[in-house]
């Protein structure tokens, strides 16, 4: 599917070895691609575990998982196909993230009860090294500045 | 359950594994700090902790077969020694497609993954406390 090429975005051009389409995936994007993909298969497993064996202790926290997966696992699925709609796509789903981050990490300062189980925004995603706050920050940064380079 | 076999056994593997993943990511921060892509010196590197990973996971389903039973449940024990062996094969994959510094700096994030699951990993069997 990455390598077909897409009727509405034409791409550039290939990369040195014609693997990728140069673009949102490539370059600081390989990075960046890697490390959504290990916060969706991080997030998406623990879900699962939450949801299918203890949803009844933290059902809120346990469906913020389930979303921070989704989450995910779309600006993942969006980085690997590249062009300018995945590009936009991943550009509003990194809004949420961050959005989803603030909105969880002060929400579980404010109102610890709420959360009898951690979930991976909690506390602005201490539990993994602000990584999950860090990283929509970049991914938004990154998805700007690849848009200047191209248009 | 004898006490020959119990979770515990893994711990010094567990830290070499981890130790040897933080130098992974190391060796592959300096080549990317020299804007150098992952070279065959570096896939041994990933090899040897692929393998180090292996072999946890046998230990580990091995001291599972013979009784033991992880804190947090089998399951997770399992799912965490595969996302293990994964780890760094699938990272050093993609640096072959980046051949460029940012391709290192995957393998980097990879193997500090690595070193992460391994700390996990150790609260997951019961880690101090004796499983």
């Amino acid at each position: 599917m990455p390598d077909s090429p897409a009727p509405k975005t034409p791409e550039p051009g290939t990369g040195p070895r014609g693997a990728r389409p140069e673009g949102i995936g490539r370059g600081p994007g390989t990075l960046l691609l890697t490390l959504y993909g290990i916060f969706t298969v991080g997030a998406a497993s623990r879900s699962v575990v939450q949801l299918t064996t203890r949803f009844d202790e933290a059902p809120l926290a346990y469906l913020l998982s389930a979303l921070a997966a989704l989450v995910y696992a779309f600006i993942t699925v969006s980085l690997v196909r590249g062009g300018e709609r995945a590009r936009k796509a991943a550009f509003a789903c990194c809004c949420v993230e961050l959005l989803g981050v603030l909105t969880v990490g002060t929400w579980t300062l404010l109102e610890p009860s709420a959360f009898p189980d951690a979930t991976v925004w909690s506390d602005y995603g201490m539990g993994y090294l602000f990584i999950p706050v860090i990283l929509p920050v970049t991914g938004l940064l990154w998805l700007r500045r690849s848009r200047r380079s191209h248009s | 359950m004898r006490p020959s076999y119990t979770l515990p056994m893994l711990t010094p593997l567990t830290v070499v594994l981890a130790a040897a993943a933080l130098a992974l990511a190391a060796w592959c921060g300096w080549a990317a700090y020299r804007d150098q892509p992952t070279k065959d010196w570096h896939f041994i590197g990933m090899a040897v902790v692929t393998l180090l990973a292996l072999v946890q996971l046998v230990i580990g389903i091995v001291l599972l077969a013979r009784g033991s039973d992880p804190a947090e449940g089998t399951a997770i024990f399992v799912a965490y020694l595969a996302a293990v062996v994964a780890c760094v094969p699938v990272v050093g994959l993609i640096s072959l497609t980046e051949r460029t510094k940012w391709g290192s700096l995957t393998v980097v994030a990879g193997a500090v993954v690595l070193a992460v699951l391994q700390a996990r990993l150790h609260d997951i069997w019961g880690g101090g406390s004796g499983a």
